[in-house]
């Protein structure tokens, strides 16, 4: 498990592939009704990081608003990703492609299994994480909640193990508290929930498990006030992660009265 | 001559270079990368690289994703 991580001004920094980053909160980048909209969740949510695509450029309109012309690279690091890839040769091929353009090594690796659940294939996400890895890439992975695969992972070399709170845009929060925590204990890389958030509790509470980060997208993109739940978002980080150092009360079977009960007239 | 771009086939005529394509397609030409036959050609390499009948290219960019 990763303890706390201060750097040289105490601050509690997330730090993966040897960078910090001082915001333990990463959003993506689809789904918003404009990119400008997206920028300015982004900021409202403080992040550092943003996880962007990886698509054909549209020839028929040359004119189309550029993602990196609202939220900009110089301030955000991107992180890009391999939604929409079902095998792990295509998801290779797309994070390569992904390091020509951007030119650095830190990628989002998923590998999906089918389009109704867009489950993790687990099979291909480690054999992908494995030429990667090989190939120099430093490889944050989506995965299952599986304890077991998630160590396969992280004994592969990935530097961030990114385990689905739920089924990617459900929001259905995190439904396996249990194997969070047991992948979050074994692990000695960021443990970052990915998927499945919908709303600042779903990001509190897995930050209150011991994670070190949460990665949504459709939570902030999707609610009524995107700029405002990104806000939400920022805060419910901060607060998990904060309790989380704190270091929570046993829970009680009964009652326990908070006033003292000597001097009571 | 023919190529494949983005999945389209387009007509161009021989001795055409990946720069010269990449002129020809975008005006701002940054910000995008290329793979021609599933090979990545390296930025560098493009003013070098002379397109072939019946290749296939993908010209790629960022865009908002989750």
């Amino acid at each position: 498990m990763e303890q706390r991580t201060e750097d040289v001004n105490g601050q509690d920094t997330l730090e993966i592939a040897g960078k910090s980053y001082s915001s333990r909160l990463i959003i993506g980048t689809g789904k918003y009704s404009s990119y400008k909209l997206n920028a300015e969740a982004a900021n409202s949510a403080g992040v550092d990081i943003v996880t962007v695509a990886l698509r054909r450029v549209n020839l028929s309109n040359p004119d189309e608003d550029k993602l990196s012309d609202h939220v900009s690279p110089d301030k955000f690091t991107y992180l890009p990703n391999t939604a929409g890839c079902f095998t792990a040769d295509d998801a290779v091929r797309t994070l390569r492609l992904a390091r020509e353009l951007g030119g650095w090594n830190l990628v989002k690796l998923e590998v999906l299994a089918d389009q109704k659940t867009l489950y993790p294939d687990m099979d291909q996400t480690l054999n992908a994480a494995k030429t990667l890895i090989a190939d120099g890439f430093d490889v944050m992975v989506y995965c299952s909640d599986d304890p077991v695969f998630a160590k396969k992972l992280e004994d592969s070399g990935c530097c961030a193990i990114m385990p689905l709170g739920s089924l990617i845009g459900s929001g259905l929060g995190i439904i396996n508290p249990i194997n969070i925590r047991l992948i979050v204990e074994q692990s000695k890389v960021p443990v970052i929930v990915d998927a499945g958030v919908g709303t600042a509790s779903d990001a509190a509470i897995a930050m209150e498990i011991g994670c070190d980060g949460v990665l949504m997208n459709t939570a902030i993109a999707e609610a009524k006030d995107p700029i405002r739940m990104a806000r939400a978002m920022k805060h419910a980080v901060i607060a998990g992660r904060e309790a989380y150092l704190a270091g929570r009360m046993a829970k009680k079977k009964y009652a326990d009265p908070s006033s003292p009960l000597a001097g009571l007239i | 001559m023919e190529i494949y771009l983005n999945g389209e086939l387009m007509r161009v005529k021989r001795g055409l270079t990946i720069q010269a394509l990449v002129e020809q397609i975008s005006e701002e030409p940054r910000g995008i990368a290329i793979e021609c036959n599933l090979e990545i050609v390296p930025k560098s390499q493009h003013p070098n690289v002379v397109l072939q009948d019946g290749d296939k290219l993908e010209v790629v960019q960022f865009v908002g994703g989750g």
